[in-house]
């Protein structure tokens, strides 16, 4: 994965495999303490402890396509091969939470890339579920609800060209303001 | 900020064509791989594309671009599936948003599959 942002829609897929209803973002970059805090929550069917121990070991899935699982295993490697940290803790029938923290001026972190287009593939495409992606930069912040949305929408669907684009200007133009354009 | 006021305005334009869309059950499906696998060789760029140009074409009544996981073909991903009504299943692979507006002009516009993309055409050997 040559992102972060492809980290996030990858493990964030696995939430919504779970059964989530609401999925829960947020990505929270601090220049002054050199951290970028990347946490996925979820309300989904959750795992075992057996399970959980499992999941950083690229040869468990709980798939049958395959017999390999990377996407958990892949996040640990980006987050810890900066220094960093990985943890994942889940709950059968509450939910999980996975939380990668990155150094920001380690060499081998990869570049954020586009969470924006990432969330905006998240939401448009997972109907059923519920978002809620939080972006930090320093000391700003904004919030994307898709429950906010869903309640002024009804049943006009977020795949319709219109919203869809709604989304993506959203997400594009209050990252804009939160961080001034800041590439990382 | 973006506002919700917005959102409400798009709202009472889009209120009419919803009940249109939802009857209509002849749509063609193209639908994109969307797992690990996927993800890493470029799916989400693939996605964009096609779910861009469908709306920017007006095909949005015609055609619906959805994701899918794992299709069982990790070596071959970014991979396209193309369901059209009453016809079989053409399975793109090794996509790029390149190769993937080729095949919505020549194939889901068209009405040409363009073989040498396809998993069974394409030069794998």
């Amino acid at each position: 994965m040559p992102e972060i942002s492809l980290n996030v829609l990858d493990v964030a897929e696995n939430s919504t495999r779970a059964g989530a209803s609401l999925v829960t973002i947020t990505v929270d970059a601090d220049i002054s303490s050199d951290k970028l805090t990347v946490i996925i929550d979820d309300n989904g069917c959750g795992m075992t402890p057996e399970q959980t121990a499992q999941v950083t070991d690229p040869f468990f899935t709980s798939r049958t396509t395959r017999k390999v699982g990377l996407g958990v295993p892949f996040f640990k490697l980006a987050a810890e091969s900066t220094g960093g940290s990985f943890t994942i803790t889940s709950t059968p029938g509450v939910g999980t939470t996975v939380t990668a923290v990155f150094v920001l001026s380690h060499i081998d972190r990869m570049p954020l890339g586009d969470i924006s287009a990432t969330i905006h593939t998240l939401v448009v495409y997972h109907p059923e579920t519920d978002f809620v992606y939080r972006y930090r930069y320093n000391d700003s912040s904004f919030t994307l609800d898709t429950r906010e949305f869903r309640q002024v929408l009804g049943d006009v669907p977020f795949d319709m060209p219109e919203i869809s684009a709604y989304i993506m200007d959203y997400l594009n133009e209050n990252k804009q303001e939160t961080d001034g354009g800041a590439v990382y | 900020m973006k506002s919700l006021e917005e959102l409400r305005a798009i709202r009472e334009r889009m209120q009419s064509q919803v009940s249109m869309r939802a009857e209509d059950h002849n749509h063609t499906r193209v639908v994109v791989g969307m797992a690990t696998c996927g993800i890493a060789s470029g799916a989400r760029p693939v996605l964009t594309k096609l779910s861009s140009l469908v709306q920017e074409k007006n095909l949005t009544d015609k055609i619906s671009v959805t994701q899918t996981g794992c299709i069982g073909l990790c070596q071959y991903e970014p991979i396209v599936e193309v369901m059209e009504p009453g016809k079989q299943k053409i399975t793109y692979i090794k996509m790029t948003p390149e190769k993937a507006e080729e095949v919505l002009e020549r194939h889901l516009i068209g009405g040409h599959i363009v073989e040498e993309y396809t998993l069974s055409g394409a030069d794998i050997k």
